[in-house]
């Protein structure tokens, strides 16, 4: 067994960095994901990790370097928030067109403007489209557990694609909380050695990447990435299991929080799942059937199985730390298409809560299930996308 | 041992970019980017800026390529190239590669000069062991001959045409090689393809450092120049003739020139040749060109004193 510490989640995340020992790093400081490079920079200048460390001069530059470095042929993370994250957009796309299995820690914050450097999910659904593998995680030690997770997942022979690893801005990144670490040796056993296909640094087999690919073959490559990234679902699974077998810890594609015989579900993603899980059992301490889903891999998502898990609910309130402006926010808009694919029709409704770092505290999970008490007896659903907490 | 700077021997060389490519009957780029390929002696790994030289050179399925080659985007040459040679050293520290490999970036002028010219310093800053080559041709001519900040004042572009007011572009070129100077990397130079010894001897010195080089080459585009598809060279040689591109070299921070004209001729010598100057040589444009030559002498001039003081300081050191 590992130890067990208290730790913020940055820390976290920059000892699995630690354990990883990745061959190149390449970042750039920005809120609140900042401490994580800090203190991997440490690691560096003790000689700790083998890592060369690019201090880059912007985020554009730090996803132009992981990608020059992972098409070399090595293992390569990175971690970024918000803007940071929005400056990086275009070179997203490029490293999972590319095909490059980089990791990334991202720890969520508010976009601008205004400016707000708190937590919330913005940036991540903001990329949601950019064709990388996105694990969200509730606290400290999901987001250190997703990390080993994602390396494996993104660089398995079937994938071959980026990943990032969401964990909550200053809620997550700056709390502590205890968890439990695992040895070196068992993350070094599970990690692997990297596995280069095609590497720049092979001179003897030069390879072109990043060539002119004209209307007569570029969509035969996007098919390619979404068959690709639809294999991410099974390789998550198998990946957990192994994981599992090392940490004690159970992974699935969410979690799925007394969801079984429930007719009102919500949906919760990251640290307000673990506020909203406590205020779901004093519900059910009323006896009223409440169950929650965290979701955990968004990208690829999971329709089938959410859709599953969600089935017996005849009404779900989808809650959404980020907003998608003239539309639903976008955790509605993926349990929506679960929900319509599967051929169910609960009554669901949009709360967008918590923007820039505004607390999500138990009463506002208790309203909203209140509401959908309500909901579940008129049969009448309201406003279907409000914001909640805001002042009047 | 180097393969001597002789055309006898060069021709005898592997061409690493090949014939096949789509770029223009006539372009400057191909010349300066093979010239730089054959001066080198190891093995190299390469990135290439969005451009002419990338779109032409790699449209899928082919590839023109005998190196390892990667695109990324447009104003990364240098980024994506910093993290390739920062993989190469990590490797090697690890024991997991042995050979000796060099990292080289290519960009045009837009890519280089504007949109690429954060990532260039910041690349340049940190110590890569890289080199970057631009290969300027004064305009973004993939797009359509649009200014940059290398175009020279008074040339004629899509987005700062000759028009009656105003007499295509207002301002001056940006001296792009000069700040690359002042980055103290260890080695920046001026070349172009007409003075190919000159060229490939700056290639191999910048090769040869443990750092940061950067080279810019002058590049001839026909399409955006208005001129000829047969002239590339005999522009570039005026160029250097009018000591509108002055061939030179800063090694450690100490100046040479490599190219003195013998007589200087004057900058319309140079101007003339090209359809996207044409507008200057009427009447009421003659102010542009006094500015222009004006511009080129005090630069020459500047040049000129800036090596006196360093020939003057070796003679004093002995």
């Amino acid at each position: 067994m590992g130890k067990k510490l208290a730790i913020t989640g940055n820390q976290a995340v920059a000892e699995a960095m630690k354990q990883i020992n990745p061959d190149v790093c390449a970042a750039y400081p920005i809120t609140p994901s900042t401490e994580i490079m800090q203190r991997f920079a440490s690691f560096v200048s003790d000689g700790v990790v083998d890592t060369e460390l690019v201090t880059v001069e912007s985020e554009h530059s730090a996803m132009s370097a992981c990608i020059g470095a992972s098409a070399a042929g090595g293992r390569v993370m990175t971690a970024t928030s918000s803007q940071g994250l929005a400056l990086m957009w275009e070179m997203l796309h490029i490293a999972s067109g590319m095909r490059l299995p980089i990791a990334m820690a991202l720890v969520n914050r508010a976009l601008s403007a205004p400016l707000n450097i708190h937590g919330d999910h913005s940036d991540g659904m903001g990329s949601r489209d950019c064709g990388w593998i996105q694990l969200y995680s509730e606290n400290a030690q999901e987001a250190y557990d997703n990390i080993f997770q994602a390396v494996r997942i993104a660089e398995h022979e079937d994938i071959r694609l980026p990943a990032m690893v969401c964990m909550d801005g200053f809620i997550i990144s700056h709390s502590i909380e205890s968890m439990e670490f695992l040895p070196d040796d068992v993350v070094k056993d599970f990690i692997g050695e990297f596995k280069p296909t095609n590497p720049l640094l092979d001179v003897d087999k030069p390879v072109t990447y990043g060539p002119l690919v004209l209307p007569d073959y570029y969509i035969e490559f996007k098919k390619a990435q979404h068959e690709a990234i639809k294999r991410a679902k099974r390789v998550t699974l198998e990946v957990a299991k192994e994981f599992e077998k090392i940490s004690g810890r159970s992974y699935g594609l969410f979690e799925s929080y007394r969801l079984e015989d429930a007719e009102i579900a919500i949906v919760v993603l990251n640290s307000a799942a673990g506020t909203a899980k406590d205020v779901v059992d004093a519900f059910r301490d009323k006896g009223i059937k409440v169950g929650l889903l965290k979701p955990r891999l968004f990208r690829p998502f999971p329709y089938e199985e959410v859709a599953d898990a969600l089935g017996g609910a005849k009404v779900i309130g989808v809650f959404d730390r980020a907003d998608s402006f003239g539309g639903f926010g976008p955790m509605y808009m993926e349990i929506a298409s679960a929900m319509v694919a599967s051929g169910s029709s609960p009554l669901m409704i949009n709360r967008i809560y918590g923007l820039g770092g505004r607390d999500f505290m138990p009463e506002d999970a208790e309203a909203v299930i209140k509401e959908l008490v309500e909901i579940a007896d008129t049969g009448k659903a309201g406003t279907l996308k409000e914001y909640i907490g805001v002042r009047e | 041992m180097s393969t001597p700077l002789r055309l006898k021997e060069l021709s005898k060389k592997a061409d690493l970019l090949t014939g096949g490519h789509r770029l223009c009957a006539g372009c400057g780029a191909p010349i300066a980017i093979r010239q730089v390929l054959l001066a080198a002696e190891v093995p190299l790994v390469a990135s290439n800026a969005t451009g002419c030289l990338e779109v032409s050179t790699t449209i899928y399925p082919y590839t023109a390529w005998k190196i390892p080659w990667i695109h990324t985007a447009f104003e990364n040459a240098a980024a994506t190239i910093s993290g390739a040679e920062a993989m190469y050293k990590s490797l090697k520290k690890q024991g997991k590669i042995d050979r000796k490999i060099k990292f080289i970036a290519f960009g045009g002028d837009g890519g280089t000069y504007d949109i690429g010219f954060q990532s260039l310093s910041g690349a340049m800053e940190r110590g890569h062991d890289i080199v970057y080559i631009c290969y300027d041709n004064g305009a973004y001519m993939n797009t359509g001959i649009q200014r940059s900040s290398a175009t020279p004042l008074g040339a004629n572009t899509t987005t700062c045409p000759a028009g009656s007011v105003i007499h295509g572009k207002p301002q001056p070129r940006k001296n792009l090689t000069k700040i690359m100077a002042a980055h103290n990397i260890p080695y920046s130079a001026q070349a172009s393809p007409a003075h190919w010894r000159d060229l490939m001897t700056k290639v191999r010195k910048a090769l040869e450092v443990d750092g940061p080089a950067f080279i810019n080459i002058l590049a001839p585009c026909n399409r955006g120049w208005r001129t000829p598809t047969h002239n590339a060279i005999e522009l570039c040689r005026l160029a250097a003739d009018t000591c509108f591109w002055p061939l030179y070299e800063y090694e450690n921070g100490r100046l040479t020139i490599n190219y003195k004209p013998k007589e200087k001729k004057p900058v319309t010598e140079f101007l003339k040749t090209q359809g996207r100057f044409k507008h200057l040589f009427s009447p009421d444009s003659q102010d542009l060109l006094k500015q222009a030559q004006e511009n080129v002498d005090r630069e020459w001039d500047n040049l000129l004193r800036e090596a006196a003081c360093w020939a003057d300081e070796a003679e004093q050191t002995g």
